[in-house]
């Protein structure tokens, strides 16, 4: 559920659980990062870090700044303020995906599941503007909601032990993406050659919390490898537009 | 300006440039990194003369050996792994003065198990996010991402005219850690998602830290917790301290390099001056929880800064190294507060080598010998 008013809950001595809710959806995730952005926007004196999740916002401080009640009285404020949406529209992030094969290895199976050809399956996945519940996991992680229903499927019962870089994965409801090459039980149905985190970039990680992304089928490996060596050289460029 | 000012002879466990950690990127998934005990990496820079939050190595159960390359000041704040400098046993919380050539090692652990070293000027390694600290799963920051090893030569910012060496004030500083630990909490985030019983547990319980215990957190093996409708929660922040409880019920104390975000439910959290304490806690270890006021556990926090302030304020320690010789009498070396310089007689009184600060006394009576001072100076007590 949606809480009608939000739960400040302490946690510890330097830090603030603003809780909207309690489960995974578009509407209550869309209203944690409009309250991220506006706490951004208030710098709020002593605010160290801002963790926005699917449904609650951290709000780490420096108590030898700033106190609790500090902290609180200023978030109370912010609810009042009227239309609490944020000014700016989200950002929709697009990324070229090759899916199926060997880089997808789980996606014919999600297709037989789901009752349709694999062409449909792609067709499903690549259609719908996924909002970026929260980052976790791994640096540059993204939890990506909204699903079609057709295409959920339960985890792995047994995790692999490596997955490659990039690689696309559904769990339950959500889509994530590998930024690093680690072991993971979702069931993999692509994979990106674009990298999600580079800590020697400006902006290391591609995605923020809040923004949406639409995977753009890649239709042959020669394609993959051609965005792939540009973004190894630094001249690819990810196409963005505003989310309508 | 930096120059080239440490060499890793032998690298120790795991020994890794930290500095107060890399906040501001946990919404992309980055962990906070840093020291883990936060209090004494603050104090070893603000005894060297740094501002508290400048780079410095952090030593973990076994201390590596290190070569300074130049002439610096340094010191060691947080676990005691048994400092040597060239030989001669070096004390914690308080600068020392070190030639180009000097050799610090480390002769195993007695009390805490993470030592800190700050340099004068700090350590210059590039920032990754705003941070020198390192986070060893992903390999960034710090020393090329990694634990330091063998031949590594780190450099140092040279310190400013201002600079001052420190000490901290007698009596003032955490140490000794010891083997139990009172770690005080805030009940919550989520203990509503805990059975009474289980909270009662938490606070009246001694558990043990397990040997599944690292940078990301602690394991605790004590009585099970039980929740009253499953482990789970929907996944949201994980501050630091958080006292998260997976389905098997063993508690683990989230650290320094915890995750971002994690979907245990979590009983209570520990106050921020006893995370410091708990990073000094050795698994084996036993810990035990009772709560305190967030007011008060703030004020705790207040009071660190305060004796950081006061360290930074205080009276320098004066580079007055003297050589003391004592034909095959075993003694103490004190300084001038009566402090003791050595945590055992000087077995080798002939090692020139050995220098200790202002007077020497022996089994507590002073005695009548000649003192040489380097350089071209001379005292007699």
């Amino acid at each position: 559920m949606i809480y009608d008013e939000p739960k400040l809950i302490p946690a510890g001595d330097q830090a603030l659980v603003v809780e909207l809710g309690d489960e995974i959806n578009t509407a209550l995730n869309r209203r944690v990062h409009d309250l991220t952005h506006l706490v951004e926007e208030q710098r709020i004196r002593g605010v160290v870090d801002l963790t926005p999740t699917y449904r609650s916002l951290l709000v780490q401080y420096d108590a030898t700044e700033t106190s609790l009640g500090e902290i609180s009285n200023a978030i109370h404020d912010l609810e009042d303020r009227p239309g609490t949406g944020s000014s700016e529209q989200p950002l929709v992030v697009h990324v070229p995906t090759l899916y199926g094969g060997e880089f997808g290895p789980d996606l014919e199976d999600i297709a037989e599941r789901a009752g349709v050809p694999v062409a449909e399956a792609i067709n499903i996945h690549s259609s719908e503007e996924y909002l970026v519940y929260m980052m976790g996991f791994t640096p540059g992680f993204p939890y990506l909601g909204g699903l079609d229903e057709r295409l959920v499927t339960p985890r792995l019962e047994t995790p692999r032990q490596e997955i490659p870089a990039g690689t696309v994965g559904i769990a339950e409801s959500q889509t994530g993406i590998y930024p690093v090459s680690s072991p993971g039980g979702w069931r993999l149905i692509g994979r990106t050659p674009l990298n999600l985190f580079d800590p020697s970039r400006e902006s290391p990680s591609l995605l923020s919390a809040g923004d949406y992304l639409r995977f753009v089928p890649i239709d042959s490996e020669e394609e993959f490898k051609t965005i792939q060596d540009s973004v190894a050289a630094g001249t690819y460029e990810t196409t963005m537009s505003v989310k309508q | 300006m930096s120059q080239p000012s440490l060499e890793i002879v032998k690298p120790g466990l795991f020994t890794t440039v930290q500095d107060l950690g890399r906040p501001g990127y946990q919404r992309f998934g980055v962990p906070v990194s840093g020291a883990m005990d936060r209090f004494a990496l603050r104090a070893a820079n603000a005894l060297a003369g740094n501002d508290v939050g400048a780079a410095a190595l952090e030593m973990t159960v076994i201390g590596p050996s290190i070569t300074f390359l130049v002439d610096t000041w340094a010191a060691l704040a947080g676990g005691d792994l048994a400092p040597k400098l060239n030989g001669a046993p070096v004390k914690t919380w308080r600068a020392f003065r070190v030639s180009a050539g000097s050799q610090l090692t480390f002769h195993g652990m007695q009390d805490g198990m993470r030592a800190y070293l700050a340099i004068a000027g700090g350590i210059d390694v590039p920032k990754v996010m705003g941070s020198r600290s390192t986070y060893n799963p992903s390999g960034f920051g710090g020393f090329e991402g990694r634990a330091l090893a063998e031949g590594d030569v780190l450099a140092a910012f040279a310190p400013d005219s201002e600079y001052k060496a420190r000490f901290m004030p007698a009596d003032r500083a955490p140490s000794p850690y010891g083997d139990s630990h009172a770690l005080r909490v805030i009940l919550g985030p989520q203990h509503e998602a805990f059975t009474p019983k289980s909270t009662e547990s938490l606070l009246s319980s001694t558990f043990e830290i397990s040997l599944d215990s690292d940078r990301m957190g602690y394991v605790l093996d004590g009585p099970a917790l039980q929740h009253v409708a499953g482990a789970g929660v929907v996944s949201d922040g994980n501050p630091l301290g958080a006292i998260q409880v997976p389905g098997d019920g063993s508690p683990t104390i989230l650290l320094a390099d915890r995750g971002t975000t994690g979907g245990y439910a979590r009983i209570a959290t520990v106050i921020g001056v006893d995370v410091d304490r708990m990073a000094q806690a050795v698994p084996g270890n036993t810990v035990t929880f009772s709560t305190i006021d967030i007011a008060e556990a703030q004020e705790l926090l207040r009071e660190q800064v305060r004796l950081l302030e006061e360290i930074a304020a205080g009276p320098p320690v004066v580079d007055q190294r003297v050589a003391v010789t004592v034909d095959g009498v075993n003694f103490e070396a004190t300084d001038a507060d009566g402090e003791s310089l050595t945590r055992e007689p000087v077995a080798d009184p002939s090692n020139p080598g050995s220098s200790h600060q202002v007077t020497a006394t022996v089994s507590g009576v002073t005695y009548d010998f000649e003192v040489t001072i380097e350089p071209g100076d001379h005292q007699q007590t």
